[in-house]
């Protein structure tokens, strides 16, 4: 069995994934912050990946990407190779799709979290990025992972705006999911059921995970749960 | 020394605050809703007033004309939440040397060294805050903001997260910290208890409006609007209306009443505190016939409730509070005359 689709679409998720973390959450912090109306605005702008269907995303991807679209002809003018159909042209579907998974989450995360802390960093007279980086990330890490394995997950399965801006190159652009649609389409049927194989096993694999961190989390809330009780005696 | 005046219009709720507080401890005594949270974070920098005015120690730290308005980082106050807010992720040691300003490293470990033990925190230092008591959590709190030496403090309900035992603990612990401080304190609660032990005067917010700053002796004795007799702690109230004779007619509980004060004809409302009703004879001044309509044991006294002749609903009945042996002498009467002392009696303005 040629393994070239998983590693494709390994690399694809981790890449987009890392772009997603820091967009998710640079974007969930300064929106917080806007005034309503801007907010509200914005929260739809950002969100509207998660409800559009992903061909739609691809679309207007193509569009933008394509050897005629604003960026698609600056990079074959600079370089002399077009970006759609690449492998990498899936990087930017996939960061789109799976942005508002992020985004939603740290954003919830953050709304969650006890405001006083924020205003009393202030009053000592700490700077905002401070009050940033030692007291709201590491009070949101539930939030945080919660997101990104979200985003992980969704970008591993991608298939609608991938498809569209990389198309089935086996080789060199084929993902998993392709890979499995194509298997189908051609009647290889006991190969296509080898990749579901491994698709059921990755999805798998991300839910335990996502099981096991929340257990985790529970647990260690209830054992601070036992310490206080103790305490209070 | 701190001279606030200032507005805020949040959806329906107007807040106007108008005060000036000296070098001591200043009682900000409202009910709950009343806008005494807002005021303080108006002060510390977090909200901002649409109009007006903050002044500390002749630094001006809020100017809506000529557009000042200092972060809360440059403000140089000291708030203590509700909560405490203390760094969850912290340990005691790195919590307080949050609050300090001190850029070097020994001089910082220093200063948090010697607050750790001014405030009894010895051998806590590498704990967190949940594994602290409500009590050690409010005094690592407490070091957290005299770290940062600043120029007022503000104190949001500080006991509202402790039980009532340790809650009398801290108090002690707080009024010799309040004592010793320089600058003004700023202590906002709903407790008239607390405002008595722990202040000097009393601002009380009445639904966003601040009325004018007096001594705490006054808001006991001779309270002078509707809403601070009731903040008080006094739960008697009738309608009034001032008759030419120099005495006052007490609308809802049916009753003409003398009092040793002159009577103002603008007075809206009298007050009478439960623990100055007395049973009594039927001859004398201010003497009410009532029945009784309600017996209610507390731990130490026994409430009454009297149906006065001015009816029995809402204003109208009176709460009297007698010693359990003083009520059990009296043998269960269903009638009794009760006397109101003339000097006792609260005249109100709304």
């Amino acid at each position: 069995m040629d393994w070239f689709p998983l590693l494709n679409s390994l690399r694809i998720a981790l890449i987009s994934t890392v772009f997603t973390f820091f967009l998710g959450i640079l974007l969930a912090y300064y929106v917080a912050k806007l005034p309503r109306f801007c907010k509200g605005v914005l929260d739809c702008v950002l969100t509207l990946p998660l409800v559009l269907p992903p061909t739609v995303v691809g679309f207007f991807l193509l569009k933008l990407l394509g050897p005629f679209g604003p960026i698609g002809s600056l990079y074959l003018e600079l370089t002399g190779n077009k970006i759609t159909m690449t492998w990498y042209a899936s990087i930017f579907a996939v960061i789109i799709v799976t942005f508002p998974l992020m985004y939603r989450t740290v954003r919830g995360a953050f709304e969650a979290f006890d405001k006083n802390l924020l205003y009393a960093g202030k009053t000592l007279g700490r700077s905002n990025t401070w009050i940033f980086w030692r007291v709201l990330m590491p009070g949101c890490t539930q939030g945080l992972m919660a997101g990104t394995v979200l985003a992980f997950a969704r970008g591993l399965g991608e298939y609608g705006a991938t498809s569209m801006v990389s198309g089935y190159t086996p080789g060199r652009t084929a993902t998993i999911s392709t890979t499995v649609y194509q298997l189908w389409r051609e009647g290889k049927d006991t190969l296509a059921y080898q990749w579901v194989a491994v698709n059921l096993i990755i999805s798998f694999v991300v839910l335990v995970a996502i099981n096991l961190l929340e257990q985790h989390q529970r647990q260690k809330r209830r054992d601070l749960n036992i310490l206080e009780a103790g305490v209070s005696q | 020394m701190l001279q606030i005046d200032i507005e805020k219009q949040l959806g329906r709720f107007h807040l106007h605050v108008s005060l000036d507080a000296q070098n001591c401890v200043t009682g900000l005594l409202g009910a709950s809703g009343c806008g005494k949270s807002m005021t303080l974070k108006c002060i510390a920098g977090i909200e901002t007033p649409d109009h007006g005015r903050i002044v500390l120690d002749g630094r001006v730290l809020f100017d809506s004309t000529k557009r000042i308005n200092l972060t809360p980082q440059e403000r140089r106050v000291g708030y203590l939440f509700q909560n405490y807010a203390l760094f969850p992720n912290m340990t005691v040691t790195q919590n307080i040397a949050a609050g300090t300003r001190e850029r070097d490293k020994l001089a910082r470990a220093a200063r948090v060294e010697q607050l750790m033990q001014s405030f009894y925190l010895d051998g806590m230092a590498d704990k967190l805050p949940h594994q602290l008591s409500g009590g050690q959590q409010q005094r690592v709190a407490l070091a957290r903001i005299l770290a940062g030496e600043p120029s007022i403090l503000m104190l949001d309900e500080p006991f509202s997260a402790l039980d009532s035992y340790l809650k009398w603990k801290v108090e002690l612990e707080l009024m010799d910290l309040l004592a010793a401080f320089p600058g003004t304190v700023l202590l906002v609660t709903h407790d008239r208890d607390e405002v008595y032990r722990l202040c000097r005067s009393v601002c009380v917010l009445n639904g966003g409006r601040s009325e004018p700053i007096q001594p705490v002796r006054e808001l006991f004795d001779t309270p002078r609007t509707m809403s601070s007799c009731l903040l008080s702690g006094c739960k008697n109230f009738s309608r009034a209306r001032a008759l030419s004779d120099g005495t006052l007619s007490a609308l809802d509980w049916g009753v003409t009443l003398r009092t040793t004060q002159p009577v103002a004809p603008d007075i809206t409302h009298i007050g009478y505190r439960a623990h100055f009703i007395q049973p009594a004879d039927a001859t004398g001044e201010n003497r009410i016939l009532c029945r009784v309509s309600r017996v209610v044991e507390e731990p130490f006294a026994t409430v009454v409730m009297l149906t006065t002749p001015g009816g029995h609903e809402g204003f109208s009945l009176l709460r009297m509070e007698l010693p359990k042996e003083q009520w059990a002498a009296l043998r269960n009467p269903t009638e009794l005359y009760v006397a109101l002392q003339p000097e006792h009696i609260l005249l109100l303005s709304s």
